[in-house]
């Protein structure tokens, strides 16, 4: 993976051409998208277009910063002028986005090069980007395997090389989760921060739009230009000596598939080793995490697609359908208990974080399952492949503390796993200069992934 | 209303909007709702302590 770092470099050395780069990614999706079923929408032309134009700017001396000419894909639930938003659904056959999303604005702004939309999880609603209109996306390490969700087309295109960058949508953890099984970065901003207008919505009150990058400083480029600051360069790494990391292990380190808790012990190990300070909290509630948010998500997700429930629901995969159904059924009181079990959950990660700079915590309990697996081993027995991809992740998206999940190196078996780093809320930049510091220990690569590949 | 009188009360609804499927979703449910009206988080008329969520900050 080439990383934006290094294209922005060479393309202003005059070593490279967006063009170039472009038809690379082109040429990546046309030899691979069939087997892997990335993308629901190739936009070769208007890329090819966007490129030119880009070495153009270039030539005549207009910068419009770091991700000037560079490919991106976007998940296909966020509106792009003229294009549809299908959110690889039947329900939404049909429909042509009318405007840009302010997130596709400013990457437009930017001078980024959008190369397409990526295939997801149904209305973002799973973890594996099985059900979907389109079929089912592959894990680029093994295409057997899922590539997460919900946001698993955005996961394997930057995995695969048919971008540098991918926007996608986390609501209980689809940003972190294909990122950590297909080996990026991604991000999840604070709740808010970055705008969801433009956005077929889970849920309102958690859904965040965050970058799938090959680093923690591409990522760190992309975030700023979806707020609308395109020329921020990375900010400078926390130094290591006297960081300050809190491990919740209750709960978080409980189920954990044996070579995912090696890694994450591993790249604890690494981490003090470069002067760390590791120490370990609790989240008092942390057993009901999982009730809270599932009776959040279920309500908004339902309150948003009664009408289409009544009126064709031949048009969802059976799968979705059902879950959205069951939260036609939730009761307004136990929907206020989980508001009232959301205000406790974010105060208990505020005190965590009162005397920590970061939480660190693995982002999955569990490599890429099989696709079609319902169930997985885990610990000591077989556990739901939904609950279990959601497990780590889900409270940072009912408290909205900002969240990173960085490549932990892979398993035995030769797949990604990832490590999580949380941060406080409305300090989203804080959490990117401890991912920076933090990031070699915990892939383990003392050189800048991306730094020394091409193409 | 009771988990479950709920439950019933679903599953007959189901049934009758010939979604029987739902059952086991909706079993899956009534657990989660359990743990949550379980959790210590939450208040009620007879407490001896009245105070906003925010008051009993952990």
């Amino acid at each position: 993976m080439m990383t934006i770092e290094e294209f922005s470099r060479r393309l202003r050395a005059g070593e490279i051409t967006s063009t170039q780069v472009t038809e690379e990614c082109l040429r990546r999706i046309d030899a691979d998208n069939a087997r892997l079923n990335v993308f629901t929408l190739v936009m070769a032309d208007e890329a090819r277009r966007r490129a030119r134009e880009a070495d153009k700017e270039v030539a005549s001396g207009t910068d419009r910063g770091p991700l000037h000419g560079v490919p991106i894909s976007i998940k296909d639930i966020i509106d792009i002028r003229g294009v549809p938003t299908t959110a690889s659904s039947r329900v939404r056959e049909g429909h042509v986005a009318e405007r840009d999303a302010p997130v596709i604005a400013h990457l437009r702004q930017a001078g980024a090069v959008l190369v397409g939309k990526t295939n997801l999880h149904e209305f973002a609603f799973g973890t594996t980007s099985e059900d979907s209109a389109f079929g089912a996306v592959k894990n680029p390490h093994d295409p057997g395997r899922s590539a997460g969700g919900s946001s698993g087309g955005s996961g394997a295109s930057v995995a695969a090389g048919m971008a540098l960058a991918s926007i996608g949508t986390d609501t209980g953890g689809s940003v972190r989760i294909p990122a950590g099984v297909c080996g990026t970065v991604g991000l999840k901003p604070t709740l808010g921060e970055v705008s969801i207008d433009g956005v077929v919505p889970l849920s309102r009150t958690m859904d965040h739009v965050g970058p799938l990058t090959a680093s923690v400083a591409d990522a760190s480029l992309v975030y700023h230009a979806l707020l609308g600051d395109a020329r921020t360069a990375p900010p400078v790494p926390m130094p290591m000596h006297g960081l300050r990391l809190a491990v919740p292990r209750k709960y978080f380190c409980d189920l954990l598939d044996d070579e995912v808790r090696a890694r994450f012990d591993a790249a604890l190990d690494r981490l003090r080793a470069a002067g760390a300070h590791v120490d370990e909290i609790e989240i008092r509630h942390a057993a009901d995490i999982a009730p809270v948010y599932l009776h959040i998500v279920l309500s908004d997700a339902a309150a948003y697609h009664a009408h289409t429930l009544e009126t064709m629901p031949d048009r969802y995969t059976p799968a979705v359908r059902l879950r959205l159904e069951m939260g036609r059924y939730v009761m307004a009181e136990d929907y206020v208990r989980a508001l009232a079990g959301r205000e406790v959950l974010a105060r208990e990660v505020d005190a965590a974080l009162a005397q920590h700079d970061a939480l660190v915590l693995p982002t999955l309990p569990i490599v890429a399952p099989p696709i079609g697996a319902a169930t997985v081993e885990v610990g000591r027995g077989r556990e739901p492949v939904r609950n279990v991809m959601l497990r780590l992740t889900q409270l940072f998206n009912v408290t909205g503390h900002p969240a990173v999940s960085i490549p932990a190196g892979p398993t035995s078996s030769g797949l990604p796993c990832g490590v999580q780093l949380v941060g406080c809320r409305h300090q989203t930049d804080v959490l990117l200069k401890v991912a920076l510091a933090c990031e070699p220990q915990i892939t383990g690569v003392s050189v800048p992934r991306g730094g020394t590949s091409g193409g | 209303m009771t988990i479950d009188a709920w439950l019933q009360a679903a599953i007959a609804d189901a049934e009758r909007r010939g979604l029987p499927d739902l059952k086991p979703v909706l079993e899956t449910l009534a657990k989660a709702t359990t743990a949550l009206r379980a959790a210590d988080f939450n208040q009620s008329a007879v407490d001896s302590r009245q105070s906003s969520v925010e008051g009993r900050r952990p």
